[in-house]
């Protein structure tokens, strides 16, 4: 059994959003990139259950869709123990673009189970695992806060409104996944940070797919408002304030 | 000139970073208060490499070079001395000696385990009267045919408690003076072995520091390294590594100390405005930050000497020497821009401040460095 787990390469949570020409493009200059922390849990997950299965799960993969500045991330997967690497050589300019891609390298490799991350951090679009599945034919199951195997099958538990549901579904199958589904991301030891090198890492072009948005403009979120600070006995300052400077009451 | 660190680099930064920011945070102040050692977090970073990491993988190390060591060095001092001194014994003076200077028999029995992290290590060189003055070691290593009996106490031993795997230097021929002291590497559970009580430590409060005595200690023969009477030069050229460790440790306290103070600055108010807006604050600030690209310079040129086989001990000194003395005084400033918050314990910037006076005394007081560069610069 083979487990694919799709990463995006995104800016470090930190960094300092800018934008370049008239605001249409992502200033990337001095941008330290990572896994999608999302992705990243995910592939910690799927490592614990490949060491936990007594071999009935063969081999880890992770694949993205980036150009050549993407590898450091991809990198970085394989020393934390990915097997090998899939980078479809282009920029990923939109959810179905990616989603394309990444559903051509399971097609030519033939996945069982295949994780997304429930979202990006950089564009926090949600929409490249339910495409993919689509575009694949496969069920999926979203929001998927654990993943288990036992006895040969998996089971995914979703939160739920007021509770957690628990599904199996029949393979291939897409989950996408939240927080919750790991811990915490597990860090590249020594061996798998001097082995990353050596692990397969395959470059394929890119397939015909039109993308379907184009960027227009970015914005960036207002700067925030200066806080005044009110005396906790003095009602009047703080509905009089209310009234005449923010306008909400 | 290359300033650029590889990916590999940047990766073992990363993974000390977020071990140091994700688990030794939390309960770091809990560990240097009542003086915990911390083992759960010395099998963590065995088990990431870390404690053997510059070992050659041949014997099970991480075969990583010093720059590397320097940037995890950092990124564990800015959390945690306490850790990163156990792990700067058992790397670069424990596991270095062996490798470079042990026997291939001494690699497979001693240096395997330690690089693994599943045993630690301790170099034993300072006694009561002899800490600086390496050259007067009392501790004797009597030669007795096959083996050699070692009496003596050693003083102020990092890991002498939690190591099981000492390295001590002791004197064979008394009349040859340095040139007749020997290293040797003693298992602990020796019998004769005593140790002396926990040490009541100002800092790094979390790593076990003893007085180490040996009444009458069997030690083979082939536990010797080097030729007889080569144990002097084997310390010297040991701590001379060592020091790169302590220096980046001073390193990472200071550029700890200096991220705290800055968000602290731009969190607290005075005046109106926040206290970063405040020159007084602002300037402390900037010389804080060059102070401590000056010492990490400094840092990563000793081992980048290192790492490419150039003679590094000067280098090294005057790491150690500057970069202690820049966390001495980057850590009272941060303590003075934390104020009264600086003065208790979780805002951590009194540890920091407790932890690295440490640095300018140990493996080579600040005095000590300053006579081996300035011996340098005026020999003929």
């Amino acid at each position: 059994m083979k487990i694919l787990v799709c990463i995006s390469n995104v800016p470090d949570t930190t960094t300092k959003i800018r934008f370049k020409d008239n605001n249409s493009v992502f200033d990337t200059t001095g941008v330290q990139w990572i896994i999608n922390p999302w992705d990243e849990l995910a592939l910690t997950r799927a490592l614990e259950l490949k060491e936990t299965s007594g071999g009935a799960i063969e081999k880890v993969t992770v694949a993205t869709v980036g150009l050549t500045g993407a590898e450091p991330t991809i990198r970085k997967a394989l020393a934390i123990g990915a097997d090998d690497a899939f980078r479809v050589d282009s920029d990923p300019v939109d959810a179905y673009f990616t989603a394309a891609q990444l559903a051509e390298v399971v097609k030519k490799e033939g996945y069982d189970l295949v994780f997304c991350g429930i979202e990006s951090s950089d564009y926090n679009g949600g929409a490249v695992g339910g495409m993919l599945s689509e575009i694949l034919g496969f069920a999926s199951i979203s929001s998927v806060s654990a993943v288990n195997y036992e006895n040969g099958a998996f089971t995914f538990l979703r939160e739920i409104d007021g509770g957690k549901e628990t599904l199996s579904g029949n393979l291939p199958l897409v989950a996408i996944v939240q927080k919750g589904i790991a811990i915490n991301p597990r860090i590249p030891n020594m061996r798998g940070i001097m082995n990353a090198r050596s692990k397969p890492l395959v470059v394929i072009p890119a397939a015909s797919t039109d993308n379907q948005t184009q960027y227009v403009n970015y914005e960036l979120p207002p700067a925030k408002a200066k806080c005044k600070m009110v005396d906790a006995e003095n009602m009047t300052e703080l509905v009089h304030l209310l009234h005449t400077e923010a306008k909400v009451i | 000139m290359d300033f650029q660190f590889t990916e590999e680099q940047i990766m073992i930064q990363q993974a000390a970073r977020d071990y140091a920011q994700r688990e030794l945070i939390k309960d770091v102040i809990e560990r240097d208060e009542k003086a915990i050692f911390p083992t759960h977090h010395i099998k963590a970073l065995a088990e990431l490499g870390f404690m053997g990491m510059l070992v050659d993988p041949k014997y099970d190390g991480g075969g990583m070079d010093t720059v590397s060591y320097v940037l995890a060095m950092e990124e564990i001092s800015k959390i945690d001395s306490s850790c990163a001194v156990v792990m700067s014994v058992n790397n670069s003076l424990v596991c270095y000696g062996i490798e470079k200077y042990g026997s291939e028999a001494q690699k497979e029995k001693y240096l395997r385990p330690l690089a693994r992290g599943e045993k630690i290590g301790a170099f034993l060189l300072s006694e009561p009267e002899a800490g600086s003055d390496a050259t007067h070691q009392r501790t004797t290593a009597e030669d007795k045919g096959d083996h050699y009996l070692l009496n003596g106490t050693k003083n102020w031993i990092t890991n002498a408690a939690s190591g099981s795997v000492y390295i001590v230097i002791a004197q064979t021929y008394p009349e040859k003076k340095h040139k007749g002291i020997n290293a040797l590497i003693v298992d602990k559970d020796t019998p004769g072995i005593s140790l002396g009580p926990h040490e009541n430590k100002m800092g790094m409060r979390s790593s076990d520091t003893h007085s180490v005595m040996f009444t009458d200690v069997k030690v083979p023969k082939e536990n010797r390294i080097g030729d007889d009477g080569f144990g002097f030069s084997f310390a010297m050229k040991t701590l001379e590594g060592g020091r790169i460790g302590i220096a980046s440790q001073a390193l990472g306290i200071a550029s700890g100390a200096l991220e705290r103070s800055i968000q602290y600055s731009k969190e607290r108010k005075a005046f109106g405005t926040e206290i970063c807006n405040h020159q007084a604050i602002a300037f402390k600030l900037s010389d804080m930050a060059t102070r401590i690209e000056c010492a990490r310079l400094l840092c990563l040129k000793s081992a980048w000497m290192k790492d490419n086989g150039q003679p590094y001990g000067i280098m090294s000194a005057m790491a150690k020497q500057y970069a202690s003395e820049v966390a001495m005084w980057v850590t009272t400033e941060a303590v003075q821009i934390h104020g009264g918050y600086g003065y208790v314990r979780e805002y951590h910037v009194e540890r920091l401040m407790r932890e690295a006076k440490l640095t300018q005394i140990y493996e080579g007081t600040s005095e000590v460095q300053k006579i081996v560069i300035s011996r340098y610069l005026i020999k003929d």
